[in-house]
């Protein structure tokens, strides 16, 4: 009898090992169950750490862009009522105004991460009889590399961004059968035309990116565009993603600009994630549920099991609550041995699955993460739940009466 | 000298309240004395057994009175009742009730160790004392669901002393074990009790047994007729 535990610890374990088939097969009900949720929460949190970061590096989190023009219908005089189809007018490319000062208020923001002036607009590339249309985006490098990072996705080349050079994808390149080095002669509606050479050419994984995105130095695009001296956005990066919508806003709210988060520009995306927490979530309860109900099961039969021995206890002086603490001690130590080798379990599963599992181009489908953190949590949330779901056992073992336990 | 256990006019029925309410003990007076071996026969239905719950504290007369070494045990609430049981009282019970889960000497430590709350060296030493005296030191680390009958009612009586309890109540404690052992065992009750003064009441359907004890208490329907105050 060891002399380092107390009276209910002794018990608790002995009458454990005592009935040892029965805690053998809950200890593996409950490893199976918590390496269930230990592998699908890591295996979803690998999937979406992979899609968030393939989605926002490849985006600003908010864009700050010049409020829509509105047409207003004329005001005459009083008395008179005007019925007048207000047409929405067409969007002209703007600069945000004054935006060298909202940039400064945005870099003073402590939830902003960066923050990148841009000017964006649509042009044609030209080369020998091929034109295609594309979206001109004239960037500042080292600011807007910390919100899109281009130069993770460049295949030839390099990202540098001369007055004279242009970064295109690989789609573009193909059509226009450029390749590092060659010629691009680009125009715009606005009447700017400029011949630029391809100085990197990118790879942004999707077609439709690679085809149309191109990026020239900021002062290049504004004389194409016609903007000298203007941005059409102001780009951001925050420190909580999930924040965005939030400090968009608040940001529209207090500036004359049209924020835009990534939550709402990607709607369909952020809906996606949600759902999948969602049903993560509510996978995870119901398999933590089905683990409490195994181990409230085995320890009510183990009570009815063990009423005579409850009984003698009791007529040797337990009390109820000495009574209470074994059972809900072996519904503790049932949740925290399970979760041991449940955890054990899950991260094997997610090694080989790891493995197995591979996206088209052979590259992993989701990045191993093997945070200490989710053991911790799963540890102590499944020792919390044998805890809890002992206590309808153990309080029914002691409320037991020893004369009806011990007369059997 | 105060008196180990005195009861007056002990009643107990059951179902109080509704229209099948018994009444199974009838009012029941018995003084037992320090160092008293008393036998308390009766037979099946008499309301022995539930004699026996009352005076061990595990059941609450209807009415009357019980007193513990002059201590009023009805207005004692059940934590109390719990703690006076474990202090004062010793089991022992027909089917040898051991823990199963632990070795003789853990159930001799077992009382010692549920007062106590931690395991100490005082509690095996006194332990293995025990076993000694019952002879069965050489079995202290057998599991207790490898001895026999009549080696696990011995363990009981060990832990029945392990408190040194004022009272020993034994229900029918060698009515499961062949006759040889049955006499072994009740001679060990019968040893301890010249030795040490410890109070026992035995219940027993073996008048052979009883005849051996100083006195013989009968109970008939829910009384005890006529019984000598001695």
């Amino acid at each position: 009898m060891s002399r380092w535990l107390p009276f209910e610890w002794i018990a608790s374990v002995r009458f454990l090992m005592e009935g040892l088939l029965q805690t053998l097969v809950i200890l593996a009900g409950i490893a199976i169950g918590v390496g269930v949720i230990v592998f699908m929460s890591a295996m979803l949190a690998g999937l979406q750490a992979n899609f968030i970061k393939r989605v926002l590096t490849s985006q600003p989190q908010i864009q700050l862009i010049p409020p829509d023009e509105i047409a207003r219908p004329l005001r005459h005089d009083a008395g008179t009522i005007e019925a007048a189809i207000v047409q929405r007018p067409t969007q002209r490319i703007l600069s945000i105004d004054q935006w060298p000062k909202i940039r400064t208020e945005m870099q003073a923001r402590p939830d902003i991460v960066a923050v990148a002036p841009t000017v964006s607009g649509s042009g044609l590339a030209l080369r020998g009889d091929t034109n295609r249309a594309i979206t001109l985006t004239g960037i500042e490098p080292e600011a807007y590399f910390k919100i899109v990072r281009v130069p993770d996705y460049i295949v030839a080349g390099d990202s540098a961004v001369t007055s004279e050079g242009i970064l295109i994808g690989t789609e573009l390149a193909k059509d226009l059968g450029a390749s590092l080095s060659d010629k691009i002669n680009v125009t715009t509606a606005a009447g700017g035309s400029r011949i630029l050479t391809v100085t990197g050419i990118f790879d942004l994984g999707s077609k439709g990116a690679n085809q149309r995105n191109t990026f020239v130095a900021q002062r290049t695009a504004q004389s194409l565009l016609g903007l000298i001296g203007g941005v059409t956005s102001i780009e951001l990066t925050v420190n909580d993603i999930y924040a965005a919508e939030d400090i968009a806003r608040e940001i529209q709210a207090t500036l004359p600009v049209q924020a835009d988060s990534w939550i709402k520009t990607n709607a369909q995306f952020f809906t996606a994630v949600r759902a999948q927490q969602t049903s993560n979530t509510l996978i995870r309860s119901f398999v933590g549920l089905s683990v409490a109900f195994g181990i409230a099961a085995v320890l009510i039969v183990s009570v009815i099991q063990r009423s005579k021995d409850i009984g003698i206890l009791r007529a040797m002086g337990t009390k109820r609550e000495q009574i209470l603490r074994v059972f809900l001690i072996q519904g503790g130590i049932l949740g925290f041995i399970g979760s041991l080798f449940g955890s054990a379990l899950g991260a094997f599963a997610l090694v080989v699955w790891h493995h197995y599992a591979r996206q088209v181009d052979g590259s992993e489908l989701f990045p191993l993460l093997l945070e200490p953190q989710l053991f911790l949590v799963s540890s102590a949330a499944a020792t919390a739940t044998g805890v809890i779901a002992a206590i309808a056992p153990a309080l029914r073992a002691a409320r037991l009466d020893p004369v009806v336990a011990i007369r059997g | 000298m105060v008196d180990v256990l005195v009861l007056e006019k002990i009643r107990k029925s059951y179902n109080v309240g509704t229209p099948v309410e018994t009444e199974i003990l009838h009012g029941i007076d018995l003084t037992m004395r320090t160092g008293d071996f008393l036998a308390l026969m009766g037979p099946s239905g008499s309301g022995k057994s539930t004699l026996l719950n009352i005076i061990g504290l595990l059941d609450r007369p209807t009415d009357g009175r019980l007193l513990i070494n002059g201590e009023d045990t009805s207005i004692l609430g059940d934590a109390e009742l719990t703690r006076l049981r474990g202090k004062t009282i010793g089991f022992i019970f027909q089917y040898h009730y051991l823990i199963s889960a632990f070795t003789a000497q853990e159930n001799v430590m077992m009382p010692m160790l549920v007062d106590r709350g931690w395991p100490d060296a005082a509690m095996a030493k006194r332990a293995d004392e025990l076993l000694d005296r019952v002879g069965l030191a050489p079995w202290r680390s057998n599991m207790a669901m490898n001895m026999s009958g009549g080696q696990q009612q011995r363990v009981a009586i060990a832990r029945a002393l392990a408190m040194d309890p004022d009272l020993v109540l034994a229900d029918e404690p060698t009515g499961n074990l062949d006759s040889k052992s049955a006499d072994a065992v009740f001679d060990l009750m019968r040893q301890i009790n010249r030795e040490r003064g410890t109070t026992f009441l035995i219940v027993t359907h073996n008048i052979e047994l009883a005849k051996r004890c100083d006195r013989i208490v009968e109970v008939v329907d829910g009384r005890v007729p006529d019984f000598p105050h001695a």
